[in-house]
């Protein structure tokens, strides 16, 4: 489907504007296949339609909706099996003796499409049930896209996706059969906290998080906005607090807050002294 | 280089997977049965038999049962391909033995992770 480029500007800044992430030139040429689909629902002949409306004020709902089109919501459970290894072996452990007197866990599922990798993390806990006995748990799991929270929400599953990168005895002991789909076991469900939020807006919660996952959410980011992202994940941790990204992704050069860890690439731990040399700091020229 | 057995009745499939199986780096060999399937077996018993259900002269599940009876039936890593894709099938397979379950259809990547997960690949 031809895109003229001023239809490619209207929809590359709408989604720039909404979520940081940039429509590069490899990735231009599947906007029409992207939004093939909205475009039928909605009687629109063509994008360069699509983006007549959208510059039109209240275009609210198409908005939202085209926003949604674009975003690669590409996820598996336990995607990347040796990064759970990983937060299993090393950063859970490691917390659980750290947090032992709080008795007090909260992880962060940034960017989380439709669960999959929430869903994996509470199920990890529950497979180290004995660890974790006496503790209260709690899972925020956010996205900036609607469309995949309410689908994470229900927790069902089509059988596609719930055979990939489960275990077959994940599969059966935490999911049950029904007409729609395979449902995710209710205990699971109960500890994560769905929500829609960007990752570029701050939190309420600040230096909440034990652990937070960032994965394959931040590559197409532009570098201020991915500086800006690793900023507030840093302040969404507690001090000595974890992140891991994707395989692959870094936040070498990007943050100084964050600082990488020694047990896997891509597992950073928030640095207690630049993070808090930064909250005390006194302007020095200004401060007589 | 790890052995694959592919035990099913369809040409397709087995031309599919074994397709599959070999960009993975296994050496593949094919059965149309269980019974061809446990000839193979018995002549040298393979890393990982990838499963069918529903085959003529013996299923899959009396393959398995056949299988881990063998002196030496307890090694291969059996994972299930089928379309009996409902949890009782899913449980009996199982409890007769498998290691894994993928129900089709399926792509390479979950195939690959199934692999994974049983320590073959
Ligand atoms: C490719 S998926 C990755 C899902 C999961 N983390 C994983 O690794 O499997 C990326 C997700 O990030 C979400 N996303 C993109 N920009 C975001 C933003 N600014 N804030 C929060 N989520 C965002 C997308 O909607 C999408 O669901």
């Amino acid at each position: 489907m031809q895109v003229s480029d001023s239809a490619a500007r209207v929809l590359s800044g709408l989604l720039e504007a909404r979520t940081g992430q940039q429509l590069t030139a490899d990735r231009m040429w599947r906007i029409g296949t992207a939004l093939s689909g909205l475009l039928r629902d909605h009687g629109l002949a063509s994008v360069d339609e699509l983006a007549l409306r959208l510059i039109e004020p209240d275009c609210g709902n198409l908005a939202n909706a085209a926003v949604d089109a674009l975003l690669n919501n590409e996820t598996y459970f336990f995607r990347d099996r040796n990064m759970f290894d990983v937060l299993a072996q090393t950063v859970l452990p490691e917390i659980a003796s750290q947090a032992r007197r709080k008795r007090h866990l909260r992880i962060w599922s940034v960017g989380c499409s439709t669960g999959q990798e929430a869903i994996s993390l509470a199920m990890l806990l529950s497979e180290q049930r004995g660890k974790w006995a006496g503790w209260s748990i709690e899972i925020v799991a956010s996205d900036v896209s609607h469309h995949v929270i309410e689908t994470a929400r229900k927790g069902i599953y089509p059988q596609f996706q719930v055979q990939r990168g489960l275990s077959v005895l994940q599969m059966i002991n935490h999911f049950e059969e029904r007409p729609e789909g395979w449902q995710a076991e209710k205990a699971l469900l109960r500890q994560i906290r769905y929500e829609v939020h960007n990752v570029l807006d701050p939190r309420e919660d600040a230096r909440a998080f034990d652990l937070v996952l960032c994965r394959n959410v931040l590559l197409y980011f532009g570098q201020e906005n991915r500086a800006r992202a690793f900023d507030r994940l840093a302040d969404a941790m507690n001090p000595g607090g974890w992140l891991m990204l994707g395989g692959g992704e870094s936040a070498a050069g990007l943050s100084d807050r964050l600082v990488a860890d020694d047990a896997a690439t891509g597992l950073y731990r928030k640095s207690d002294e630049a993070g808090s040399a930064r909250d005390n700091v006194v302007p020095a020229r200004r401060a007589g | 280089m790890k052995t694959c057995l592919i035990v099913d009745d369809s040409r397709v499939i087995r031309k599919v997977s074994r397709h599959m199986l070999e960009s993975m780096g296994f050496a593949v060999d094919e059965a149309g049965d269980g019974q061809e399937g446990l000839a193979r077996c018995e002549q040298a018993m393979p890393d990982v038999i990838l499963l069918d259900w529903n085959m003529p002269v013996m299923s899959g599940i009396e393959f398995l049962e056949a299988l881990r009876r063998h002196p030496a039936g307890a090694a291969p890593k059996v994972v299930f391909c089928t379309t009996e894709n409902d949890v009782g099938h899913i449980r009996a397979a199982v409890a007769a033995g498998a290691d894994e379950y993928v129900m089709k259809p399926f792509d390479q990547e979950t195939l690959q992770i199934k692999l994974q997960i049983v320590g073959a690949a």
